[in-house]
């Protein structure tokens, strides 16, 4: 049997999010803030996955996050895996699951909502999280978030 | 401190509307109290609407308070591009309480999350409007001796008219039935229909508006059937006169029955039926001044039995 090929190299210690879908990538970093973080981080676009077709995946060396943090890819990327790396070996694997309440993280999709004409922060309820429905704590908009835009 | 702003009345228990229409009685029996003596009540509208505002302003006159603020966006420096924060913090530390309206939604509970003062909502968007609401209860309160079990028609536009969706909600508590009679471009959105379903709200839908119709009424509460509302403009010229109250249709009204309008009216009631009992709609407005009263003294922890002694 031919050995497994790492598509993007291993890493000692640090997160590993896998399973991104491609295009989501990018709210990822920003739901993250990767872009203004001092670690190293190797992102891996378009890569081939059996499971996806097409993924991404995102290392960042030497970096834990609190569940809080990582639970805020729920609304961009629910079906994502987490490992965690110790000394290059996997010592947790987790899902994310939606908060209660999402501070920051979504645009409201209404454009006459104040969150859209003040800088301030959004805050959402989560309604229904098996459907993703949310309401806007500012103007009661309902939506899903599927329909919505990463912060 | 506790937060005693108002954005919404959505979150009010039965007990807490109830207490607020005693308190809009107690004014009304006396409207001048010098409940507010040396207080300063601060009207900010970044949206014009002369109507509340002179409620809101005369409110605050009758209990004794001075009145500060803009009733035009185009004199403030947010048409400068100041935030709204920044004008409700300067605000904030000349009055005691401010009245807010505003044409952004959700503008009022940001305001009353970031003030040191007590937040009034007098209008945010096509959010809520939780005075009008109140004023409006009062009205049926006032009409029919009781909230309870009362027939409520809402006519005309039920798609976007706030003033019937906060209508629906606050009147949960009282075992209504609602009779929505509407235009199909402008009916009752499903999202509300699914409210009173899961409110244990009764609803009926009616597609004639006639004599007989109107003959189960409690409260005829008519809106505006406005041109700009329709999408096809054939649809509204078809329907636009189907929608307007014709003194000849409150033949077999009840006695107790009551029209409300939010006003300002353009011609959905007819002015011969302004001088029949069943008007209310004046005496309604005139009602938002007392509701108001009792808005401003429960945001400023001023209590029913302090207004009573
Ligand atoms: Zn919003």
């Amino acid at each position: 049997m031919k050995p497994k090929e790492l598509q993007v190299a291993a890493i000692e210690n640090g997160t590993v999010i896998d399973h991104i879908p491609s295009e989501k990538l990018f709210d990822v970093v920003r739901l993250l803030h990767l872009e203004q973080m001092p670690h190293s981080i190797t992102v891996g676009y378009n890569l081939k996955s059996q499971k996806m077709g097409r993924k991404s995946i995102i290392k960042i060396a030497g970096k834990f996050f609190s569940d809080s943090e990582l639970n805020t890819l729920a609304v961009a990327v629910p079906n994502c895996s987490l490992v965690i790396i110790r000394d290059y070996s996997v010592v947790e694997k987790k899902k994310v699951t939606l908060p209660d309440t999402l501070i920051d993280t979504i645009h409201c999709p209404n454009p006459k909502c104040i969150t859209n004409n003040e800088p301030m922060r959004t805050r959402f309820h989560v309604l229904n999280p098996a459907l993703g429905i949310v309401r806007c704590d500012y103007c009661n908009r309902e939506t899903t978030l599927a329909e919505v835009t990463v912060k | 401190m506790e937060n005693r702003s108002l954005v919404s009345l959505v979150d009010y228990t039965k007990e807490k509307l109830v207490y607020l229409l005693q308190m809009a009685a107690e004014f009304e029996r006396q409207p001048n109290r010098h409940l507010l003596d040396g207080k300063i009540v601060a009207t900010l509208f970044f949206e014009p609407s002369t109507r509340t505002r002179l409620s809101f302003e005369t409110a605050a006159n009758r209990l004794g308070a001075k009145v500060i603020g803009f009733s035009d966006p185009k004199v403030t420096s947010s048409t400068k591009g100041e935030t709204l924060k920044d004008t409700i913090m300067m605000v904030s530390n000349y009055a005691d309480i401010i009245v807010m309206r505003h044409y952004l939604e959700g503008a009022a509970r940001y305001a009353s999350e970031i003030a040191p003062v007590p937040i009034l909502n007098a209008g945010d968007g096509a959010n809520q409007h939780p005075s009008q609401t109140m004023l409006d209860l009062y009205s049926i309160y006032k009409t029919q001796g009781t909230l309870e079990n009362l027939d409520i028609y809402l006519v005309g536009d039920l798609k976007y008219g706030r003033t019937v969706h906060s209508l629906l909600t606050a009147m949960r508590h009282f075992n209504p039935t609602f009779h929505f009679i509407a235009p199909d471009e402008l009916a009752m959105p499903e999202v509300w229909k699914s409210y009173c379903r899961d409110n244990n709200i009764r609803y009926v839908e009616h597609k004639e508006f006639d004599e007989d119709v109107i003959a189960g009424a409690d409260i005829l509460y008519m809106t505006r059937v406005q041109r700009e509302r329709f999408t096809d403009l054939m649809e509204y010229e078809r329907v636009k006169d189907r929608y307007l109250l014709k003194l000849p249709m409150l033949a077999k009204a009840k006695p107790n029955m009551r029209i409300l309008h939010p006003l300002p009216r353009v011609n959905e009631i007819d002015y011969a039926i302004d001088e029949t009992p069943y008007a209310y709609f004046f005496q309604q407005a005139k009602n938002g001044l007392y509701a108001r009263e009792a808005l401003i003294c429960d945001a400023l922890g001023i209590t029913l039995d302090e207004i009573k002694a």
